[in-house]
């Protein structure tokens, strides 16, 4: 009898906290994907739309001033469905995004390693992290004409604006990212008995990812403004269009209905990058690690 | 029973750079392979000094440490690593262990077998409740192979539901698998509950002064009235060395 009992309390102890368990855990619950859900998430930034299209309307209907300044929303549709016909949009848009991204990746290559080096070495903290927020601050359009003397009317000229535009601020991100760590995780790390290139590797690298993240997007949204910057200075016609010199005929040739759609186009592209890329990627790393409140 | 040593201290001392006071005092201690062994002690007694020590996270100022194969420190708070499952937090330590690639997952899943959290292993720390978090955490020190655990107060942030059921899971791992364990805490009657011997370390300096062979027959229940009469007693000695620093 006690040699029975003294099984059963084995045993018992797997069944009770298997039972705690399941009353503890929280199910993940997956929320279902339903039409219903997405018009009633969505519908509020279409009712704001719709508001300031109204507004804009009316500030045209009761001839504030005069349309050549303020042309109603039926005009800039006109004038982009010209320019669509004309084909001047899309190539527009196309060399944009495309010189955007490439001006990203590079800038993403160089922060990241530079982040790396300013958290870990203490010389490198010290001399270059005044000098990365300093960066940070200065507008990138300052870079323009230095860089138009550098490297002439060329895409290096943008890239070279879009690289000193968006750097700082990924560098910056990671270099918080890793401050940010809470020292239970090094300290884990190290009881682990971790090299200290594996503990960057599988430590301090994916424990800064969201603070990387962020330093990401501030950084996409310079390397966007920059791009622009960039764009609308340096006209070539070795460069091609983009967003920024289609502001720039919209401005020689007077055209409002052109300028207003070209701020539309550059309005609308960067949101889609960031609903399209940046936010599916935040939805999953916060997801996973249980940060995300929804 | 034969008495190899587990961990040995020599003379242990530990004060810390700009600060006069001396956090250990010459602590002289030897822990026989297989023994369970609880420190206890009120808060500035340098518990949690005295571990990082023997873990190798800190230098003593003088005396020697010598431990008889690998050391692993379980802290308070589980420390799983938020963007892993449970498997792959355990899979890392098997890594930095040395363990090969192909059999690491079959490891962890064993190791998460002997915790009772066969079904984890793909579950993210944050879909754990905190017991269960801390039961990964002890899996991923044995996955380090080590043959000491060192435990910093693991339970004392659980409920006592939790607690009481962490304490049988811990003394069938220590039964299981041979371990020797130090194990921290200011529970007297944790300490009772789980220790063959129960220390009680003063406060600033921390030294030892007193210790206890626990005989209570195993398994023991945290409510058994022998575990409730030596924890009163060893509670009116901690009583003492707490008034002792009264102005």
């Amino acid at each position: 009898m006690p040699a029975d009992f003294e099984v059963q309390e084995v045993d018992d102890l797997a069944t009770l906290e298997s039972g705690l368990d399941a009353l503890e855990s929280s199910g993940e619950q997956e929320k279902r994907f339903t039409l219903k859900r997405l018009l009633l998430k969505s519908s509020p930034a279409f009712i704001a739309i719709a508001v300031v299209l109204g507004i804009w309307q009316l500030l045209f209907a009761l001839k504030v001033k005069p349309d050549y300044v303020i042309p109603s929303p039926q005009m800039v549709w006109n004038s982009f469905t010209t320019q669509w016909k004309l084909g001047m949009v899309w190539p527009a848009v196309q060399n944009s995004i495309t010189r955007g991204f490439i001006g990203f990746a590079l800038s993403i290559a160089i922060a990241t390693p530079l982040g790396i080096l300013v958290s870990q070495v203490k010389f490198a903290r010290l001399a270059l992290r005044p000098v990365l927020t300093g960066l940070q601050q200065l507008p990138s359009v300052a870079w323009v004409p230095a860089a138009i003397i550098w490297f002439g009317l060329s895409p290096s000229t943008i890239y070279c604006v879009v690289i000193l535009g968006a750097t700082p601020s990924i560098a910056n991100g990671l270099v918080s990212g890793i401050d940010q760590i809470p020292p239970l995780y090094l300290r884990a790390a190290k009881v682990l008995g971790l090299s200290r290139f594996a503990s960057i590797r599988q430590v301090v690298l994916p424990a800064a990812f969201p603070g990387y993240l962020s330093g990401l997007e501030q950084g996409w949204a310079f390397a966007w403004r920059s791009l622009m910057a960039a764009e609308l200075i340096a006209i070539s016609p070795d460069l091609g269009a983009g967003l920024g010199q289609l502001l720039e005929v919209g401005r020689t040739l007077g055209d409002m209905s052109l300028i207003v759609m070209s701020i539309f186009l550059i309005l609308i592209t960067g949101i889609c990058v960031e609903r399209l890329f940046f936010a599916p990627i935040r939805k999953r790393v916060f997801r996973a690690r249980g940060l995300l409140v929804e | 029973m034969t008495e190899t040593s587990g961990l040995v201290l020599n003379g242990l001392s530990k004060r810390f750079s700009g600060d006069a006071s001396t956090v250990l005092d010459n602590i002289s201690l030897s822990i026989a392979e297989g023994e369970f062994v609880c420190l206890l002690g009120a808060s500035g007694c340098g518990k949690t000094t005295l571990l990082n020590l023997i873990a190798g996270l800190d230098e003593p100022t003088s005396g020697t440490i010598s431990a008889n194969g690998r050391t692993s420190l379980i802290f308070q708070e589980p420390a799983l690593f938020p963007w892993l499952t449970a498997g792959k937090n355990i899979e890392l330590a098997l890594k930095a262990a040395g363990v090969e690639r192909a059999q690491r997952k079959e490891k962890a899943q064993e190791l998460l077998r002997l915790v009772h959290l066969d079904k984890s292993y793909d579950q993210r720390p944050h879909e754990l409740s905190g017991g269960m978090k801390q039961r990964v955490a002890i899996a991923r020190a044995l996955a380090q192979e080590s043959k000491i655990l060192l435990l910093d107060e693991p339970f004392a942030a659980l409920d006592a539901i939790t607690r009481d059921f962490l304490h049988e899971e811990i003394s069938r791992v220590w039964k299981e698998r041979g371990l020797t364990i130090v194990f921290v805490t200011h529970n007297v009657r944790e300490a009772v509950r789980l220790g063959q011997r129960v220390l009680l370390l003063s406060s600033r300096p921390g030294r030892v002064i007193r210790e206890w062979n626990i005989d209570i027959a195993q398994p023991r229940n945290i409510d058994d009235p022998q575990v409730a009469v030596l924890a009163s007693e060893i509670t009116a000695e901690l009583r003492q060395e707490i008034r002792r620093h009264a102005r």
